[in-house]
């Protein structure tokens, strides 16, 4: 009689060794077959060969601490060039014992981007953020706000008709009345302004010296020429989308032919439109600021782009939808806000990220019309001829910045898509 | 698509040209409190940017000194940077009042805007490895010479060697940066551009700079030239006599630390350049002060060229040509009387 194990004792083996665990994996993915084994230590050899380079230059030659360049010269990478000049690759030729302001300025601006990528911050807050934080980081970058009354009315006036179309149905009547009353406000306060029975006046909040857009640089001109192009790029590239679609002939041919225009030219042609050929059509002695001339073609460009991503997004919806929201008795901004945009846009968000990564990076066009972006004081600070001849060091921290900011964009893209498909995921 | 754009600046510029004529620059500029110069930024010693953001170069100088001619204060200047091809247009736009941004002066230009004064006598001249013994231009027949393609140099260096029955063989390398390595590294035995670049470069990118030595003769010349819009002659003035100013008090050897005791000197040259005997500021439309304030703020020529090219520079710059006419220099400023 033999002595039979127990069924419910038997301990299942574990796996051979070499087919589970960093063995097992290493096996089954680098060394499958012979030549899978050689490709895999070739490699291996190499990256530790370019790594060990790399590591040598970067770090254990590396002199982070000459004053000079001539002293930093012969050893590896010198990063004591970046010590020396990442103040003024940052923040450029803004006025040096005030560079805590394009600081700030930065930091709200970065944090106006974090809140808003919040997904809970979608509705009124929104407004709220951008307000506030436009607000701190044109003061600070200014250092004076001049707010003319005329704007202030215009606003009531854009905020009252916004407000109108947009929630005529659906508002109380205190909330329509409000609206009438901004537009009430607007229409007989501009009036009365441009008759001349309202003086020309302004609050002007002061708090610091005034600096203007010439003097800046850095990573505050490509953060505000990236952030608030694509902001206003966006719900412009939305309009003309819609635009480009409407059954009337006059609105689809403008956009069409604003967007085949836009994208017909490059934008380092549209740059130095805006900054030779305006003035010179301008009345002589009116200036436009260069940097808000920048921004507007930066605008201009980002939303011919924008507005044909978009439009692929809402060609992907099926007829059904459009029709389900006429037959529900929606209006067409309803049915645009409620139905078809939500939709439209969660299809977009891989190529609209794209787009958006894209002009952060072709932000640094703007050299060309002497706006000094980051990139550009990063390359101003290689002509220092007390530190010139290290341009690779600089480029590298520069990609590096660069990286950062992209990098981040696209995994918000990735988290954003997880977020957005909930609803039709299995 | 750049050279459309470039070409419609041009053909808008020319009726804009005209209409510039209508409204003095000097007015505008009084106005405004503040010079627009435009400069070409990133040439060593030139116009570049300090680790603090601020301006520094000889070209950078010559706006100081005009504004403080005309202001009594040589940081009211707002530098304007501009793209070599861009800075033509932009002066005949108005968007800047006076370009100090490294261009020679020639007759085709000169149609299309006003020099008034030049500052630097450049001309284009050759590197070699010390190691090779070439101390004269006749030594290069038969050397192999790195240039960049398509540009007026490689044009000169081909006429020069034809003209002299010389030969040499060109290594074309497009890229600037490409192109400076390949001479380090010995694919070629010279490398010519203008000289005050071929300074630059051996300051800035040599292993090491006392290896290299540049031939004194240039082949071309390039006098660097301040221009200004046509049309408004007074500005023009006090553009040309700002720099005569500084040229005349290195003449004269008034600094910018020895200028104070010269306003008690009883050398009646002094006395009128330095407005203590009225009549120079007043002639020229600013106030009697102007040279003062010049060398005061922002120094002689000698001073800003020692200051940003001479030899106690990285760059070291030998005066040459620009230095004064009686040391066999081709500075030469009319008498301020």
């Amino acid at each position: 009689m033999t002595d039979a194990m127990p069924v419910g004792d038997r301990k299942p083996l574990p796996p051979p060794v070499d087919e589970t665990g960093v063995v097992g994996w290493a096996r089954k993915n680098l060394f499958s077959s012979w030549g899978n084994g050689i490709t895999t230590i070739v490699l291996i050899a190499a990256v530790v060969w370019i790594l060990n380079w790399f590591l040598e230059w970067a770090l254990f030659t590396a002199n982070f601490t000459a004053t000079t360049g001539s002293e930093c010269r012969g050893g590896g990478a010198c990063w004591a060039l970046i010590r020396e000049k990442f103040r003024y690759i940052f923040f450029g030729s803004f006025p040096y014992q005030q560079h805590w302001r394009p600081l700030f300025a930065v930091i709200t601006m970065l944090a106006m981007l974090v809140l808003s990528a919040d997904r809970r911050m979608w509705n009124w807050r929104l407004l709220v953020i951008w307000g506030v934080g436009s607000f701190i980081t044109f003061l600070l970058m200014f250092g004076q706000i001049h707010i003319p009354l005329s704007l202030i009315l215009f606003v009531a006036l854009a905020g009252g008709v916004i407000g109108l179309t947009l929630r005529s149905a659906l508002a109380p009547s205190s909330e329509r009345m409000a609206y009438y009353a901004l537009i009430g406000i607007g229409v007989v306060g501009l009036a009365l302004r441009i008759a001349g029975v309202l003086p020309k006046w302004s609050i002007a909040i002061a708090p610091l010296s005034y600096v203007e857009t010439s003097l800046w640089g850095g990573l505050p001109v490509t953060l505000i020429l990236a952030t608030y192009g694509l902001a206003f790029a966006f719900p412009y590239g939305i309009l003309l989308a819609l635009g480009r679609r409407s059954n009337l002939p006059l609105i689809k041919g403008l956009c069409v032919g604003f967007i085949e225009l836009i994208r017909g030219v490059p934008l380092i042609s549209l740059l130095i439109m805006a900054s030779v050929m305006l003035p010179l059509f301008l009345p002589s002695g009116t200036t436009i600021d260069k940097f808000l001339r920048a921004q507007v073609a930066v605008i201009l460009f980002a939303g011919a782009y924008i507005a044909e991503v978009i439009r692929g997004g809402l060609q992907s919806l099926p007829k059904g939808q459009f029709e389900a929201a006429d037959a529900m008795g929606l209006n067409y901004p309803q049915k645009t806000l409620l139905i078809i945009l939500p939709q439209a846009l969660r299809v977009v968000i891989p190529p609209l990220i794209n787009t958006f990564i894209g002009f952060f990076k072709d932000t640094s066009l703007v050299l060309i019309i002497g706006i000094f972006d980051f990139l550009n004081t990063a390359n101003q600070a290689l002509v220092d001829p007390n530190w010139a001849g290290f341009p690779g060091e600089v480029y590298l921290f520069a990609a590096f910045v660069y990286f950062i900011f992209c990098f981040s964009m696209s995994r918000y893209s990735k988290y954003l898509e997880f977020e957005l498909n909930k609803g039709t995921r299995r | 698509m750049l050279k459309i754009a470039l070409s419609m600046i041009a053909g808008a510029s020319a009726f804009a040209a005209t209409a510039a004529m209508a409204g003095p620059v000097l007015d505008a500029v009084k106005a405004r409190g503040q010079l627009h110069c435009g400069v070409n930024p990133g040439i060593v010693g030139f116009m570049h940017a300090d680790s603090q953001g601020v301006w520094r170069g000889l070209s950078i100088d010559m706006c100081r000194a005009t504004a403080a001619a005309l202001f009594g204060d040589a940081s009211k200047v707002k530098y304007i940077p501009l793209d070599p091809q861009m800075r033509f247009p932009a002066l005949e736009a108005g968007e800047v009042d006076l370009l100090a941004s490294n261009s020679t002066v020639t007759l085709g230009r000169d149609a299309g805007v006003d020099f008034a004064g030049i500052y630097y006598y450049d001309g284009q001249g050759f590197m070699v490895p010390r190691k090779l013994g070439k101390r004269v231009l006749s030594d290069l027949n038969g050397a192999t010479i790195c240039v960049q393609p398509g540009t007026t140099t490689e044009a000169n260096i081909a006429d020069y060697f034809r003209l002299n029955k010389m030969t040499y063989k060109p290594v074309v390398i497009d890229k600037i940066d490409e192109l400076r390595a390949a001479f380090f590294a010995g694919r070629c035995d010279v490398l010519t551009a203008d000289l005050s670049n071929l300074y630059a470069t051996r300051a800035a990118y040599a292993p090491n700079p006392n290896d290299y030595s540049i031939l004194p003769r240039a082949i071309t010349k390039e006098p660097l030239g301040l221009a200004v819009r046509h049309g408004d002659h007074q500005f023009a003035d006090i553009v040309r006599w700002s720099l005569y100013a500084m040229i005349e008090a290195e003449e004269y050897g008034i600094t910018s630390r020895n200028v104070d005791e010269a306003l008690k000197s009883e050398n009646p040259t002094l006395k009128r350049i330095l407005g203590v005997t009225p009549g120079m500021g007043k002639a020229l439309g600013v106030d009697e002060k102007w040279a003062y304030n010049i060398v005061k703020q922002v120094g002689n020529y000698g001073e800003s060229f020692d200051r940003n090219l001479g030899p106690n520079t990285v760059l070291r710059i030998p005066l040459g040509l620009n230095g004064q006419w009686r040391d066999g220099g081709m500075l030469y400023a009319p008498p301020i009387r």
